[in-house]
């Protein structure tokens, strides 16, 4: 068993929040992992990609070979993109459709969604409007991300979950609750 | 005990375990979160590890040398070209010697993710003739400080360890130890004399440190990190250093090669001389950074061995490895912007527009360029010397207000050099953390002949461009420009806002038309540790 991830964003998103958790409930199962991320200069509104690899057998390299990833997780339609040449033949991309304007030259936004939907396999999904649906703020919306992606990890719901609380340990638990919610809200989404 | 750590976090776990008693670092992408990990470490559970930043990569590697000297070990981070800052007291420890174990932590920057160029540490500890430790994993970075600290006190030498971008910044499970081990006590050097450098002892030193060489190289032999595995097929071989062998494994092009892993510099020349008995016809050398190893080898090894690797465009000069660079062979650098080429549907139609990195809305770096900028533009070919931090940014789109960007503290020199030369108006811009590092002394020399330069210095109290780390001139600027001889008058400090626009502007104007050397300090907080505070 192994998964082959790509976070994908704009920097501030929270990306690194959903390798945490992953990574976290990837320990929990007793799982390698890699998780080669970005730093630096990359955190300035720029694009931020993470390789995120977990698997039940030893893990050579800490980045993903291209036409290898299995998912790529993207908290912004065009970053998701970015990383196609990464996805294999039979890899999925779950994005959110929501676009992070701060660039002048960003395609028209249907032309963005239609690329997503080209792809054969991929689920495109408005993360705002799911935060605003179980009353949490937009900062929640990499966890709803993170929900819609839980049926293609190969980990359990309950065990992400845990793996959450333990990451959030430090905030307060209305912001953990919150978070559980917004990750309840993609996964059923993806379930669907 | 199992942790998700760093490659970073890793090294500081080691150190910590090993029994370090300082870590002495300025911060530097991708080096940075080797010291935050320890300050935290004490803040949960004190030690009495030292921890603070240090001014600049100089002072802490010679800071780190004088804990040394009194036995304790200690541990001095860096990104690579913090290498350049303190290259004289680096090479010269090494002559001097050590006392407590010293590790020097490099984390060069291939690709050039958040750096100006690509220099390869492992040649300074070449240059510096000392043992060189390049971990290929996390858990060998965590084992490998313990190591190096052991081998600094057995050789009597520092160890350098280096690492890259990708192992510093990538997560996986390490296993540590329960319990860190003890620190050393306080003691004098054995022979106190080793460490004053005339030329009479340095020579003797010197002489110690080439006999030492050898030695090094067993250790190299025998220590284990260096591994050779004879292949099915022994005329051809992989030599992969680092975290190359980690690709070099994943794209599985062995196919029945020998493989020869090096983690441990000098070259095991034993190890070498196995596999050229074997037959070797053919070596592929993987390595991270410059081609070092494969310049090295052909010195080793009898000419009519085909060398290749970077050198022979069998792997890219440039950027950093990936495992597609062994899948493809000779495949372009891709840095995860792959052209999109291939054939994925609808994707070759849509142009991916880049998303360059820019400064924050509401940073105070902003207003600053936007008034630098306006009044610059009522000269004659003003120019804007810049310097490294958020602030180079201000050569992007919608500033293009710097014509430059050299190394830590070249702003203010170079305007300096420029007026020397006749140029009018020569703005120096640098922000606090980076003038208290190298632009104060060149801030004396601008005094000392009263230089016909504008040097703003934009506050915004931290480091920020690393994440928000102390900066070591908070609160103390006006005094150290007014202390170097900038009078009083013209050491002017405005508030960089929308709102005082008008007045910046004007401030900056009269120290334009004031022909000497004059310091303009625009001070707000980084938007982004004002907005960490709110959380909290």
């Amino acid at each position: 068993m192994k998964n082959d991830i790509i976070l994908a964003g704009v920097g501030g998103q929270g990306i690194l929040s959903i390798a945490t958790v992953i990574g976290q409930a990837a320990l929990t199962e007793g799982w390698y992992l890699k998780q080669a991320e970005v730093h630096g200069m990359s955190q300035r509104g720029g694009e931020v990609q993470s390789h995120l690899r977990i698997s039940t057998e030893p893990i050579h390299s800490d980045l993903i070979p291209q036409g290898k990833a299995d998912l790529i997780l993207s908290l912004e339609p065009l970053e998701a993109l970015r990383y196609v040449p990464w996805l294999a033949p039979d890899g999925c991309v779950i994005t959110s459709s929501v676009p992070f304007l701060n660039i002048p030259d960003y395609p028209e936004i249907g032309e963005v969604h239609a690329a997503v939907k080209a792809l054969p396999r991929h689920i495109l999904l408005d993360t705002d409007a799911l935060v605003k649906e179980v009353n949490a703020p937009v900062q929640a919306a990499n966890m709803v991300l993170l929900g819609a992606a839980i049926p293609m990890l190969g980990i359990e719901l309950e065990i992400v979950k845990e793996a959450l609380q333990k990451v959030f340990a430090r905030k307060s638990e209305a912001i953990v609750q919150t978070n559980i919610r917004a990750l309840e809200a993609g996964y059923a989404y993806a379930c669907k | 005990m199992k942790h998700i750590l760093l490659g970073d976090e890793a090294i500081a776990q080691g150190a910590i375990d090993a029994g370090l008693s300082g870590v002495y670092a300025y911060p530097g992408t991708p080096s940075t979160e080797i010291t935050e990990y320890i300050q935290l470490s004490e803040n949960k559970c004190p030690r009495g590890i030292f921890c603070q930043w240090a001014t600049n990569e100089k002072t802490a590697m010679e800071a780190a040398l004088g804990m040394s000297y009194m036995g304790k070990r200690a541990l001095v981070c860096m990104k690579h070209v913090g290498m350049n800052v303190c290259a004289d007291a680096f090479v010269n420890s090494a002559i001097t010697g050590v006392n407590g174990g010293l590790v020097v932590v490099a984390a060069d920057d291939p690709s050039m993710h958040s750096s100006q160029n690509e220099q390869d540490s492992r040649f300074y500890a070449k240059f510096a003739l000392i043992p060189c430790l390049e971990p290929s994993n996390q858990q060998e970075a965590y084992n490998m400080v313990q190591y190096g600290f052991d081998l600094s006190e057995k050789m009597h030498v520092p160890v350098l360890l280096r690492v890259t971008t990708r192992m510093a910044h990538s997560r996986a499970v390490v296993n540590t130890a329960d319990e860190p081990a003890r620190q050393n006590e306080l003691s004098m050097p054995a022979d106190p004399k080793h460490f004053i450098l005339l030329p009479a002892f340095a020579k003797r030193n010197y002489a110690d440190l080439l006999k030492a060489q050898p030695l090094f190289t067993l250790a190299s032999e025998q220590s284990g990190h260096n591994q050779y595995t004879r292949g099915t097929d022994p005329t051809r071989a992989i030599v992969a250093c680092g975290i190359a062998l980690n690709y070099v494994e994943e794209a599985a092009v062995a196919d029945g090669a020998s493989i020869l892993k090096i983690t441990q510099y000098p070259l095991p020349l034993a190890l070498i001389r196995q596999m050229v008995n074997d037959g070797v016809r053919d070596i592929l050398v993987a390595e991270e950074g410059q081609p070092v190893v494969e310049e090295l080898l052909r010195g080793l090894v009898p000419s009519e061995i085909t060398i290749r690797g970077r050198l022979t465009d069998d792997l890219p000069r440039m950027g950093e490895l990936s495992p597609d660079c062994f899948q493809n062979g000779k495949s372009e650098m891709s840095n995860g912007k792959c052209e999109m080429s291939n054939d994925k549907s609808q994707m070759a139609k849509l142009v991916l527009p880049g998303r360059p990195p820019s400064m924050c809305q509401g940073c105070g770096h902003r207003d600053m360029y936007t008034a630098l900028n306006e009044v610059a533009r009522e000269y004659d070919a003003p120019r804007i010397f810049g310097d490294i931090g958020c602030y180079t940014l201000g050569a992007l789109s919608p500033f293009h207000a710097i014509h430059s960007c050299v190394e830590m503290g070249a702003s203010v020199t170079m305007a300096k050099g420029a007026a020397d030369a006749g140029q009018y108006p020569a703005y120096a811009v640098i922000g606090d953390s980076t003038f208290t590092h190298s632009g104060m002394t060149g801030l004396l020399d601008c005094a000392n002949c009263n230089a016909d330069v504008v040097i703003l210095i934009s506050d915004n109290l931290t480091t920020g461009m690393t994440g928000g780390q102390d900066s070591a001139g908070t609160g103390k600027l006006e005094r150290i420009c007014m202390a170097m001889g900038i009078p009083e008058e013209h050491v002017r400090v405005v508030v960089p806002l929308a709102k005082n626009m008008d007045e910046m502007k004007a401030v900056i104007r009269e120290e334009t038309n004031y022909h000497g050397t004059s310091v303009i300090i625009a001070r707000r907080e980084c938007i982004q540790t004002l907005k960490r505070k709110a959380r909290k």
